[in-house]
């Protein structure tokens, strides 16, 4: 069978699995006794398995079959979770996330075996049921006796019956019918293996009904299995007759048997099971067909206060997204041509017009959030990971710390959303490591002794926040400053020059650790500017406040979206430059006299705070259409706490405008962060206002 | 051209006008013919650069040819174009030509590869010269006209 077509889903389901996974076991770590939480374990391993079996990957459907035995004793309450297992458990997550990264890369599960892991989780199970001493089966309904066999054929005892089956069985088995339980082996020279499984289910069908088969019978027919299938069948006649009868079919090596006893406590209220039943299929479609020895799932009380194993997501190709994207574009630049067609026309003529314009600026406004909201997804899917990486930090580090997190349905464009994960933990790393003091100095210094780390993500206007706060030592901004002068970053006057808000932005800079040892959690010295060129790059801005001995916080600030926004026109020597509303502040009229000069570079007073002016003519290499005497108009900027002046020549008003690349041929200059299409299909260059501060 | 197989010896080329010269442009690269039209200036980019303009939603950058090749500066006039380019490296540009002639065939003998030993720079920007009926066109080797000039 051709699987490639599903990788990509393989993929995207196995990613969530894992996740599940992750933060589930994060949560037994926490209540070990937790039975909702071991199920939907139990139940994410089982799918992983299955899935990986589905795609032929076998390495990783081996791994996650020891799991889910590991899980199954664990479920049936014959071994305990310990910190072991956990630490166990986490590696093998690690090792089936470095299957997943092969699979992603190449298409290929890569050669690791990790036997030594399976080798671990098998002695878990081994061992753990070796401590059993006294029988405490809760949950399992079926026991399975064996006639006694030499050979360890008998793979029958392992198939998971279903709670349909159950029921069936348990009832047969009130009526005084035999239960056996079958395993077909076929000869390995057998050509038609599916003609002679057909010739054997319909020898036992003489005698009895087959209840279930596994594989399942449509698999057996289209020849899906090796060289044996198992049967269940209820029959009124002895076990010999049955066995015989099917052994009578030629080309069949031989057939096992025995009784199967059906504990029927379990299934009291057949129209409670029956309600559970509608649930569990729902919830677990791939329980049935795919396990091979998984113990039936038959705690039923669990069921119906347990989340799905997943979140429900539809997954729309980005490309899709964007031919969307450009349409409502399009649509936007229409309404840009109609708005400054009426402004030329007669006055009479124009009410008709303006109100087609009203109309057709609901519409687009409308689109543009609808389709906006399809890119938008939660940040949960990144921050998910991070309070398995806080935990292994914590051991790594040997310092106690917490991570709290607030905010993670926080929405943002899925580009960006894609792209944030790795900033933010450089930031989380680098708060843990670097940030919180070592256990022993937190209580010296009367903290409590677990250090506290806090992911908050909240939407702020047009932007997206997200801060990374600790209760650590803070930034020594003097380290810092002694650093950045031994590194040549800075020399020692510029360094007593500045302050320590500057001094602290030295973090950014490339190149720079403070961590005196390099470790390999954080202070490769490349962290931090990564993190600020990523997050520039996204169109964001990264900022960092300390406070010595409390602790410092990152704040990163997102745009919301990357493709439209609200636009301020200017003309600048007689060409016309939008500047993004968020970034602008407020708009004065400045007289010339009103200029000063601070350190021979311009800046006005503006109600008590001094604003540095940046003349655009000159930035544009173009020339002021003003007189110099002329009162200026100036745009105030601002990015973070630091403020400009841009002196344009003339306002044009507020418009929705469409971002458009300038594409990679003009990709050299810095502060146009692209262009737009007016409405009389002029293009007009997009200022980048972070750049200019 | 290395494309060129026994099966299709001849290759289309637009014959453009450049000042005294005539160039021509192989037709496989080209995307579209558009009057001239208004350029908005980019600030901080080459001269050769001169700007971007909207091809039916689209921003495009245009260049102009003549100071690229170091000849006198576009005079504009109502044959002048915009020829917009495709190309595999450098995406959709486009380049300012004096005016759009014709469209030859040219065969394979009719071509004659140039070696790059001369001296003068826009040599470099040529890869053949093409003999026809009317005269000798330059045949422009556009990835080199439209790399950017190592500083």
């Amino acid at each position: 069978m051709d699987v490639s077509q599903y990788l990509e889903i393989f993929l995207d389901e196995t990613k969530e699995h894992l996740q599940s996974l992750n933060t589930q076991i994060l949560n037994l770590e926490q209540e070990p006794e937790d039975i909702d939480t071991i199920n939907e374990i139990f139940r994410a391993a089982h799918s992983l398995k299955g899935m990986a079996g589905t795609m032929g990957y076998k390495r990783m459907q081996a791994l996650t079959h020891e799991m889910e035995s590991a899980f199954s004793e664990v479920r049936s309450g014959k071994i305990k979770i310990n910190s072991d297992m956990i630490d166990l458990l986490f590696q093998s997550l690690d090792a089936l996330e470095e299957y997943l990264d092969n699979i992603q890369r190449n298409a290929d599960e890569g050669d690791n075996e990790n036997k030594h892991l399976i080798k671990k989780l098998q002695d878990i199970v081994v061992n753990g049921l070796a401590e059993e001493s006294a029988p405490k089966t809760t949950a399992t309904a079926a026991k399975k006796k064996a006639t006694p066999s030499s050979e360890g054929t008998e793979k029958w005892m392992e198939i998971p019956l279903g709670e349909t089956e159950q029921r069936v069985l348990a009832i047969a088995q009130k009526q005084g019918k035999n239960i056996y339980g079958l395993t077909v082996s076929v000869q390995e020279s057998c050509l038609l293996k599916a003609a002679r499984a057909f010739l054997v289910f319909k020898a036992v069908e003489d005698l009895g009904e087959i209840i279930m088969s596994q594989p399942p019978t449509q698999d057996i027919e289209d020849e899906k299995f090796d060289l044996f299938f198992n049967l269940i069948v209820i029959s009124e006649y002895p076990l010999d007759k049955v066995i015989a009868a099917a052994e009578g079919v030629s080309e069949i090596e031989n057939v096992r048997g025995g009784i199967l006893e059906i504990d029927d406590s379990g299934i009291e209220n057949i129209d409670d099971v029956e309600m559970e039943l509608m649930n569990s299929d729902s919830m677990m479609p791939m329980e049935q067909n795919t396990g091979k020895s998984g113990q039936s799932n038959t705690s039923q009380g669990e069921k119906k206060s347990s989340k799905p194993v997943v979140n429900r997501t539809v997954r729309v190709d980005i490309e899709k997204l964007d031919v969307l994207m450009n349409l409502v574009s399009e649509l936007i630049i229409a309404k840009n041509s109609l708005v400054s067609a009426s402004s030329s026309e007669e006055t009479s003529a124009r009410s008709g017009v303006n109100e087609q314009i009203e109309y057709l600026e609901s519409v687009t406004t409308n689109l543009h959030e609808s389709v906006m909201k399809v890119r938008m997804v939660p940040i949960e899917s990144v921050v998910n990971k991070f309070p398995r990486m806080i935990r292994d930090l914590s051991k790594k580090l040997n310092k106690k710390m917490d991570l709290f997190m607030s905010g993670e349905e926080t929405e943002l464009d899925r580009t960006v959303v894609d792209e944030i994960g790795d900033p933010l933990m450089h930031l989380l790393r680098n708060a843990a490591d670097h940030g919180l003091e070592e256990t022993a100095a937190r209580i010296r210094s009367g903290k409590p002794e677990a250090g506290s780390i806090f992911l908050d993500a909240f939407q702020d206007g047009n932007n997206v926040v997200i801060e990374v706060r600790d209760d650590g030592a803070g930034v020594d901004a003097e380290a810092v400053k002694q650093k950045a002068i031994e590194r040549g970053v800075i020399t020692a006057e510029q360094g007593d020059n500045m302050t320590e808000k500057d001094i602290i932005d030295l973090l950014f800079h490339a190149g720079f650790s403070t961590a005196e040892v390099v470790s390999d959690v954080s202070g490769r010295g490349v962290g931090l500017d990564v993190v600020k060129s990523k997050i520039e790059a996204l169109s964001g801005e990264v900022e960092v406040k300390s406070k010595k001995g409390e602790g410092s916080t990152w704040t990163i600030r997102l745009p919301l979206t990357l493709a439209i926004i609200q636009a301020l026109m200017v003309t600048v020597g007689g060409e016309k430059y939008a500047i993004s509303l968020g970034s602008i502040q407020t708009i004065e009229d400045i007289k010339p006299g009103d200029i000063k000069y601070v350190q021979a570079s311009e800046v006005i007073n503006l109600r008590g705070i001094v604003i540095p002016i940046i003349r655009m003519s000159q930035i544009l290499d173009t020339t002021s259409k003003k007189a110099d005497d002329e009162d200026m108009v100036v745009v105030i900027v601002k990015k973070g706490d630091k403020m400009a002046g841009l002196i344009v020549d003339e306002l044009m008003g507020q418009q929705e405008i469409v971002i458009k690349s300038l594409g990679k041929y003009i990709s050299k200059c810095k502060f146009i962060s692209g262009a737009t299409i007016l409405g009389d299909g002029e293009v007009a260059l997009i200022l980048d206002a972070n750049a200019l501060i | 051209m290395d494309e060129l197989n026994l099966m299709n010896e001849t290759t289309q080329f637009i014959v453009i006008q450049l000042g005294d010269e005539q160039y021509g442009v192989d037709i496989k690269y080209i995307d579209n013919i558009v009057r001239m039209q208004h350029i908005t200036r980019v600030p901080k980019v080459p001269e050769y650069l001169k700007g971007v303009i909207n091809l039916r939603g689209e921003v495009i950058p245009v260049m102009s040819i003549r100071v690229k090749m170091d000849l006198p500066v576009d005079e504009i006039t109502k044959n002048t174009r915009i020829i917009i380019l495709k190309l595999e490296v450098h995406g959709i540009i486009g380049i300012i030509v004096d005016q759009v002639k014709e469209v030859v065939t040219l065969e394979n003998e009719q071509i004659e590869k140039v070696s790059y030993d001369g001296k003068e720079d826009k040599i470099n920007y040529i890869f053949g010269i093409g003999k026809y009926d009317g005269g000798l066109i330059s045949l422009l080797d556009l990835n080199a006209v439209i790399m950017e000039r190592e500083v």
